[in-house]
């Protein structure tokens, strides 16, 4: 998936059944059956380097960070820094300053909304998402909308759940402001070529935020060859901990933007007259910052990266592959999102069965996926069904959780029969 | 398997297949909607009171799994004909025969409604199988204000 042009050196194929034994919590039994853990989208679960470098923080190194002279601090600060370094390598920020920590995605855009929106859109302007955007890639910009009296407008998809690439231009004006785009939709699969899209949004003078959520972890992401503006992601989606994210954001922009929560570490100085601001990217961290979260962020990267991306694309490619086959020879099952370029995420429903169904009876074989809405309403109106059935894969899964999977739909169809 | 016989019992597929007084009710004098907007399930329940404020008419539309789905029409054949006062002890022991909690001894005819008790293994799927209760409790008190059970 992604850029096609990265990715051409052979790729190292990569050994899901020995990195299981990275992660402690796969192996359990699930109602007398080996857990499959098959909600990656929701969140993936964390390798022992993650939660041991957590523990080994709170251990030994806990302090608050950039303020003290004590020992303890510097180091924190030393590892809270060090964090910064690593999310702005994988995703190939220019530098830190571009890299600002929030709680995870939704804080992320949230950010862009409220600091870049508030003070650039006005009444006359329209803010562009696509018809497949996560509610976070929507709320955030109708409260946005809301305030500023601006206008929100729809980039339509197909059937196959592809954005069509001559509405959206044609949706594009002088008025648009901004442009929000999921790279992966959660509830599809879909991959959409970001930086065709932001090619015409930058010429239509629009700036462009990109939700990250299901792209980071699943194959290599550069935002300089994405040419998106802001980038947002979320540390759990990656492997890491919850409560951690990042915002990645062109400096020219993040210099001309207002703070957006006001507290310590954000100002340089302090007076009842006014204060000033830090420079970037503490301008955006209010308060003390998830300093543990940072660490366990730091070791998901490097796990990442030690493993390859680009490997672990091949490795969830070739998964989805294999379930996309299974699922095309399975009487009553339908996919929902056939784009010609999906990552591992297999959205579906079985006839006759509503998918909160299907959610517990494959539970019940110790098959986890993801049933419901997904935070995508709008989609499921498109596509018009209540909420679908989601198997979303990660590094650890194998053709074996495939294989268990569709047992256990094969269990569900019969019980249903 | 087995565990799962005992939350899908036949009586539920045959009221999810074929969901006793489904449809709208042109005139009722109670509704109100329920929806879990966590799965989608959405239905709408009409009532019909009679002079003396017993549930004449009872019946419900919508979309939702099989547990949500045979569960209110359950209800429905449940709370045909009786009062006010019954159909608020009903929803009570309903609520406790779901969750697991001690049945209020009431000499209500719960029988039909055991059927649902599995549910109550699966703390997920509560809310599905009171789901069609909540709304008709809304209807009858609150006047038919939406309900939702996240």
């Amino acid at each position: 998936m992604m850029d096609p042009s990265m990715g051409l050196e052979p790729v190292a194929a990569l050994d899901a059944a020995a990195l299981r034994g990275d992660f402690p919590i796969l192996h359990q039994q699930i109602n007398g059956h080996p857990l499959v853990y098959l909600d990656n989208g929701a969140t993936t679960q964390k390798p022992a380097s993650v939660i041991d470098a957590m523990a080994e923080f709170y251990h030994h190194d806990n302090a608050n960070v950039h303020r003290g002279v004590h020992r303890l601090s510097q180091r924190a600060s030393d590892r809270f820094d060090s964090a910064r370094e690593q999310a702005r390598s994988l995703i190939n920020a220019a530098s830190t300053a571009e890299v600002i920590f929030t709680r995870g995605t939704t804080e992320a855009i949230n950010l862009v909304a409220q600091s870049y929106g508030r003070s650039s859109v006005k009444s006359t302007d329209e803010i562009l998402v696509s018809a497949m955007e996560h509610h976070a890639n929507i709320v955030p910009w109708q409260l946005l909308c809301d305030e500023t009296g601006a206008t929100l407008r729809v980039a339509p998809m197909n059937d196959a759940g592809e954005l069509l690439v001559d509405a959206f231009t044609e949706l594009l004006s002088e008025r648009t402001r901004i442009v929000a785009l999921t790279h992966v939709s959660n509830a599809l699969g879909t991959v959409n070529p970001v930086r065709e899209f932001a090619r015409l949004a930058h010429a239509a003078g629009a700036v462009v935020v990109v939700d990250g959520a299901q792209s980071v972890a699943h194959g290599p992401v550069d935002v300089q060859q994405l040419e998106c503006d802001f980038f947002a992601c979320s540390g759990h989606k990656l492997y890491g901990p919850t409560g951690i994210g990042v915002l990645y954001g062109r400096e020219a922009l993040l210099e001309d933007m207002p703070p957006w929560q006001g507290g310590g570490d954000m100002i340089r100085t302090v007076s009842f007259e006014g204060s000033t601001w830090n420079t970037l990217p503490y301008k955006f961290e209010a308060g003390t910052p998830h300093v543990a979260g940072a660490v366990g962020l730091s070791a998901a990267i490097e796990y990442l990266t030690g493993i390859g991306l680009d490997a672990i694309a091949a490795h969830e490619r070739a998964l989805l592959d294999y379930a996309t086959e299974k699922a095309n020879s399975q009487a009553g099952m339908r996919i929902i999102g056939t784009a010609s370029d999906k990552a591992a995420i297999v959205s579906f429903e079985l006839e006759g069965i509503h998918p909160h169904d299907v959610g517990t009876i494959l539970d019940s074989a110790g098959v986890a996926i993801r049933t419901g809405h997904h935070c995508a309403m709008p989609v499921m109106q498109f596509f018009g069904v209540p909420a679908t059935a989601r198997a979303s894969f990660g590094l650890y899964n194998t053709t074996d959780d495939v294989d268990a999977l569709f047992g256990a739909i094969g269990e569900a169809q019969a019980l249903f029969a | 398997m087995d565990e799962l016989r005992q939350l899908y019992q036949e009586v539920i597929f045959d009221h999810n297949r074929s969901p006793r007084n489904f449809g709208r009710l042109e005139h009722p004098t109670h509704q109100a909607e329920g929806i879990n907007p966590l799965c989608g399930d959405a239905l709408t329940v009409y009532l019909v009171l009679d002079k003396d404020d017993r549930i004449e008419t009872v019946c419900f539309e919508g979309q939702g799994c099989a547990i949500s789905t045979a569960s209110a029409s359950l209800m429905t054949e449940t709370l045909k004909g009786v009062s006010l006062a019954e159909a608020d002890a009903y929803f009570d022991a309903f609520h406790a025969l779901a969750t697991g909690a001690a049945v209020p001894t009431t000499g209500l005819e719960l029988s039909k409604l055991e059927v649902l008790s599995g549910v109550q293994e699966y703390p997920a799927r509560v809310k599905c199988a009171t789901l069609a209760w909540h709304a008709v409790h809304s209807a009858l008190h609150n006047r038919g204000t939406k309900v939702t059970t996240e």
